[in-house]
């Protein structure tokens, strides 16, 4: 147990109005390695940033509800701590980065300041010579001349800003990082710049990351764990190995990567999803994926699938419920999205 | 392809904005592109570099600066709003978002027949509203969504409104303004397997505006790279992605993050800094501030497109050198 940071278990959480109840997050389970990078993936929707605000306990308070399941942070119990243990955790524990740059900055505050005020929100007796200097040392850290601390967000571009945002977030050395979509605001090349710093600093802090995106690529580069959500539920977990290696895989974990135009491949047509995700307000009965699935048969539509464990591999799907773990030679699936990378 | 008029064509294409105190933001700066009839020429850049403004100034929804248009061999620049207007039809665009370029207080059939009202396609209002939702059905929207309002939608049934309603006055040549970057990706394929199709079967030609190097790499038959307002890169598709020239290319290339664990350890080549500002530019390549083999020449004088390769054209100092000392021993 010493080697995990994070344990969830069986979470489910809603968000629930006069008027109807979204079922956001389906008895979910996840375990970050302390350490390790856990990569949440899926589309929107799927109830990846719900389970982000969980871990904090930021869900929104008049509508969000965590319905039940456990989060162990470092053999804390989050759930049943109390709101100032919170405080004291959030931020200085367990950081997180926000998806929009632009919003997640004070526009009235040089970036200096709020860097100092996340430091000393969570230490008072810093003195002032000891904060500038962490300040200068977090500004340094990200790739930003420590003299622009002075300067406010507007004056920053994109990418620097989220720099500004990865700094703030580090700023306390946190045990945990949740980066929910750091990079998909901002442009391939100064994404690909973040990225390399996000993994440099993890390896060399070694900070354990949930990181939360759509893009199977940034997964490949950046992931040790890969947790494949839809519909509220994780559909199929397992190391990179397991979900990026052709074999078995969920149906809709194969749909996302023949979803994805492949740079090297000639094919002019891709091979889409067909349908919408489920309105979260009426789930189907069955296996969530299986109005969309082209491999459903009756049962994935009245009884949902239990899951199947191969080692880290995890797959929740009837097309593999009926053999025992590890002796099901010669199932196809995954193939199909695969091939194409075998035929190089 | 090569045919003699290409159905669109620009000019020395340039669009300065005013930003105060005098100074002039280059938004497109001089651009020269053929578009042949039937064929999907992909425009691809990071934000700011003038892409989008390319698009809108050859419809002219932003009026250019300077430069021509030619539609048919014809040049638009300067029309009267009459002449326009019936050109209209045949010019279209998809936008980006379609959560803010539909008319939210119009039911999905309204906003689809529309624009044919507004141009007295059919005769009857009967006959209008029947076309439309045959729009629906080649767009795969489902005919119970007729009365239904865009709110109701979500994304990806917005953006195939969107479709139609382009698509509503017949045209020949449509600009994709990022259609598909804001949906998901299991609904960004079904987006672009559809305009792929509409575009063989009515035979239309596209001018496809994107960030997104594999999306462009699927749908596009050339591709032109676009860096602080000016072409650096124009190259059949598939030989661009095979041999890029241009350092910035390369760079943009090598930034994409593949689904693929063999590319796990190797970093990728970032290139350092970040877009310079497009106002008052000097002259000399724009992207030499950023480039590793920047020389003296690149900052001197604006740098030409060469050919090359055949049909490969570039922005580039090295590419030039090495083409003149080609020709000196030849």
């Amino acid at each position: 147990m010493k080697d995990t940071i994070l344990e969830i278990k069986d979470l489910s959480v809603i968000y629930k109005t006069d008027l109807e109840t979204v079922e956001a997050v389906n008895g979910i389970s996840l375990t970050i390695g302390k350490g390790k990078t856990y990569g949440l993936v899926g589309e929107t929707g799927a109830g990846k940033t719900t389970t982000a605000l969980s871990i904090l306990r930021l869900l929104p308070a008049a509508t969000g509800r965590v319905l039940g399941g456990s989060i162990q942070f470092d053999g804390e119990d989050v759930l049943s701590l109390s709101e100032s243990d919170m405080c004291a955790l959030r931020g200085r524990r367990i950081a997180m980065v926000f998806q929009d740059p632009m919003t997640s900055l004070n526009p009235v505050m040089t970036v200096g300041d709020q860097i100092a005020e996340a430091l000393l929100v969570h230490d008072r007796k810093m003195g002032k010579e000891e904060v500038e200097r962490r300040v200068e040392e977090t500004l340094s850290m990200v790739g930003i001349l420590p003299s622009r601390k002075i300067e406010y967000p507007h004056q920053f571009s994109g990418g620097m800003k989220q720099r500004v945002v990865i700094a703030m977030a580090l700023a306390c050395e946190p045990e945990l990082l949740i980066a929910d979509e750091p990079t998909t605001a901002l442009d391939v090349t100064i994404q690909a710049q973040v990225l390399m710093m996000i993994k440099e600093l993890r390896n060399r802090l070694g900070t354990s990351m949930l990181m939360i995106t759509h893009d199977l690529g940034i997964v490949a580069k950046i992931c040790d764990d890969v947790g494949v959500m839809y519909a509220g539920e994780i559909v199929e977990s397992g190391s990179v190995e397991d979900i990026f290696s052709p074999g078995r895989h969920h149906p809709y974990t194969e749909g996302l990567f023949g979803s994805i135009p492949d740079l090297k491949s000639r094919a002019r047509r891709l091979t889409p999803i067909a349908g919408l995700m489920p309105d979260p307000t009426a789930l189907p009965q069955g296996c969530v994926f299986a109005p969309r699935c082209k491999k459903c048969q009756e049962r994935c539509k009245t009884v949902r699938p239990k899951a199947v464990t191969e080692g880290t591999h995890r797959i929740a799907c009837h097309l593999y419920g009926g053999q025992a773990a590890g002796s099901a030679q010669g199932i196809s699936g995954g193939q199909d999205a695969f091939r194409r990378k075998e035929e190089q | 392809m090569q045919q003699d008029t290409p159905l669109i064509e620009t000019r020395q294409l340039k669009k300065l904005f005013k930003v105060g105190g005098g100074a002039m933001l280059h938004a497109v700066d001089g651009i020269d592109l053929k578009i042949y009839e039937g064929e999907t020429i992909g425009v691809v850049g990071e934000s700011g570099c003038g892409k989008s403004t390319l698009g809108r100034s050859i419809l002219r929804l932003i009026e250019p600066t300077s430069g021509e248009v030619l539609y048919n061999g014809q040049n638009i620049v300067g029309l009267g709003s009459r002449q326009m207007r019936a050109l209209r039809k045949e010019l279209q665009i998809i936008f980006q978002d379609p959560y803010a370029s539909i008319d939210p207080r119009k039911s999905v059939i309204e906003v689809i027949a529309e624009y044919m009202l507004i141009h007295k396609m059919h005769k009857s209002r009967t006959e209008t509203y029947a076309r439309a939702a045959e729009l629906m059905d080649l767009v795969g929207l489902a005919r119970r969504y007729a009365n239904s309002y865009p709110h109701e939608l979500d994304g990806g049934r917005r953006q195939r409104i969107g479709i139609a309603r382009a698509l509503s006055l017949n045209p020949r040549f449509i600009v994709c303004d990022e259609p598909v970057s804001a949906l998901d990706v299991s609904i960004q394929a079904q987006i672009l397997n559809l305009l792929m199709d509409l575009g063989e079967e009515l035979h239309l030609t596209y001018m496809f505006v994107t960030h997104d190097l594999s999306v462009v790499k699927h749908i596009s038959s050339r591709i032109m790279v676009m860096y602080l307002g000016r072409c650096v890169e124009l190259a059949d598709s598939d030989e661009l992605f095979a041999h890029p020239l241009h350092p910035y290319t390369k760079a943009l290339l090598a930034a994409i993050p593949e689904p693929d664990l063999a590319k796990r350890d190797v970093d990728f080549v970032t290139i350092r800094g970040e877009v310079s500002s497009p106002i008052n530019v000097k002259p000399g390549c724009r992207f030499a501030g950023r480039c590793d083999f920047c020389t003296e020449a690149c900052t001197q004088a604006d740098i030409p497109l060469i050919e090359a390769e055949p049909n490969h054209l570039v922005a580039c100092t090295l590419h030039r050198q090495a083409q003149e000392a080609g020709k000196e021993r030849t």
